[in-house]
């Protein structure tokens, strides 16, 4: 049980959203944008979280959106990461969903909850950060848009009173050749140690990760040096783990020091699947 | 919009019938089902979406009820374990003995009768996978494992 009292409403289209949320806010409601609910739902049960209000996204048709009939796929921030999997728009963010906690959470957890949510892995944003994604979102002024770089710096960071209406990738990246290694301490359902996700766009390796510091990381430098054909795979991925070295996590699922040597040999295998052409999830 | 503002009277379509329950906008569908409505089939456990003991099928996908608001579920059809009775896999945990403590058994049942509605022939990852959603303390999950498979192969009807 929700030890606390609050307001339920779920509007039928942007519009309505960005009004009721005002209309909330200046009734003093400390309104929620609500997804699939379990983040906010196991927060609020034990206490860490308060609201007066929540407004349910997933009624909108725009939070519904998936499509990839032009250059761009497009997916509504209220799709679940199960219907995300099924639909295989955008396959490396399918396999993604997939390894994200289980398949019956996978019915409920939505693609706006965890870009935005507030634990630390994320995992749903390290392919569309590979993919350079416009971010729309809804609010008191309309659909706005926006590059992912700009408005996802280790988290996301909306403009107030804004929500994610849905997420576009070109389909040249959506379609590209991709590598997705989840290690996890030990149970196959759990948080990441490491997720490792990469896509080889233009020839060009781009790499993304969770679980290896306190927010998802895409760095140039690093795929610099991974991409950098004058030295061999193990300098390379040496070099890669010495860049990324100084943001390395520390915590019950692993040290520093083993998230290191994890990383580097993880960064090894995709190098030469790359040179041996075996892509796995080439297609 | 639909809203809900404070306590009100919702109409819930539960194993095919329309049911009144009385509801704060912030009550988990869990509860509503087991205090509300008596349906005490789902079972808390962990009530944090990682062991599937309350696992029930709105529009026939299942769902953690310990991580849904009672509210989001109206309008739509929610299918408890007491729904379940006289179904194939109903049959098949009682025939395969696919349980000991019986705790966690109206949470797999949901996820497999789920899985054979909505697959007819599922690879083997996909059966583990979706099985992989709850947890049996007694570990029956060689047992449920063959419930599941021989309703789907049809040896169980
Ligand atoms: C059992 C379990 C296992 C998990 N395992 C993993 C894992 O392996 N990897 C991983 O990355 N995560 C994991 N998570 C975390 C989960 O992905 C996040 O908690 C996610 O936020 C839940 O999504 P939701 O749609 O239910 O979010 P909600 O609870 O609805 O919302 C979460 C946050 O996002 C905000 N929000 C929701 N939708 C929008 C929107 N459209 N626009 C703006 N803000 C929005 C809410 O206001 C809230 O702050 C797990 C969670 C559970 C319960
Ligand atoms: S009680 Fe709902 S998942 Fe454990
Ligand atoms: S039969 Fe006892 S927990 Fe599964």
């Amino acid at each position: 049980m929700i030890p606390f009292d609050f307001e339920y409403h779920r509007p039928a289209s942007v519009r309505e959203a960005a009004v009721v949320y005002r209309q909330l806010e200046e009734a003093g409601k400390a309104p929620v944008w609500y997804g699939g609910g379990s983040e906010l739902i196991s927060m609020a049960r034990v206490g860490n979280m308060g609201f007066g209000a929540v407004i349910d996204l997933k009624s909108i048709p725009d939070c519904r959106l998936l499509d990839n009939s032009g250059d761009e796929v497009h997916l509504g921030a209220g799709l679940t990461l199960d219907e995300i999997r099924r639909s295989e728009k955008f396959p490396l963010l399918g396999q993604t969903a997939g390894r994200i906690a289980d398949h019956t959470m996978q019915c409920k957890i939505t693609l706006g909850g965890n870009l935005a949510s507030t634990i630390i892995y994320r995992e749903a944003a390290l392919p569309l950060l590979l993919g350079d994604a416009t971010i729309t979102t809804g609010g008191e002024k309309g659909i706005k848009r926006y590059r992912i770089r700009d408005i996802f710096r280790d988290r996301l960071q909306l403009p107030k009173r804004e929500f994610i209406v849905s997420t576009s990738v070109a389909r040249q990246y959506a379609e590209a050749p991709y590598f997705h290694i989840k290690k996890t301490k030990n149970e196959k359902i759990d948080y990441p140690l490491i997720t490792t996700t990469a896509l080889i766009a233009n020839g060009y390796l781009r790499i993304a990760f969770s679980g290896l510091a306190a927010y998802p990381v895409r760095d140039e430098v690093v795929e610099a040096i991974l991409n950098d054909q004058s030295i061999d795979f193990e300098r390379r991925a040496e070099g890669a783990a010495a860049a990324l070295a100084g943001i390395l996590l520390e915590d019950m699922n692993g040290s520093s020091a083993y998230r290191r040597f994890v990383l580097k040999n993880t960064l090894v295998s995709i190098l030469e699947s790359i040179k041996d052409a075996q892509v796995p999830c080439i297609r | 919009m639909y809203t809900l503002k404070e306590k009100t009277v919702v109409t819930l379509r539960v194993n095919g019938e329309d049911r009144q329950a009385l509801i704060r906008p912030g009550d988990i569908l869990l509860d509503t089902l087991r205090d509300g409505l008596g349906l005490t089939g789902a079972k808390p456990g962990c009530l944090n979406g990682d062991c599937g003991a309350c696992t029930v099928l709105v529009d026939g996908t299942p769902i953690k009820s310990c991580l849904m608001l009672t509210a989001e579920a109206v309008g739509h059809e929610i299918t408890t374990v007491e729904g379940l009775s006289d179904t194939p896999i109903q049959r098949a945990f009682i025939e395969l003995f696919a349980f000991q403590c019986g705790y966690c058994t109206s949470g797999f049942l949901m996820v497999c009768h789920a899985l054979a509605g909505q697959m007819q022939t599922p690879p083997d990852a996909v059966i583990d996978e979706w099985l992989e959603s709850n947890i049996c303390r007694c570990t029956s999950y060689e047992e449920i494992g063959k419930a599941v498979r021989a309703v789907l192969n049809g040896e169980i009807k």
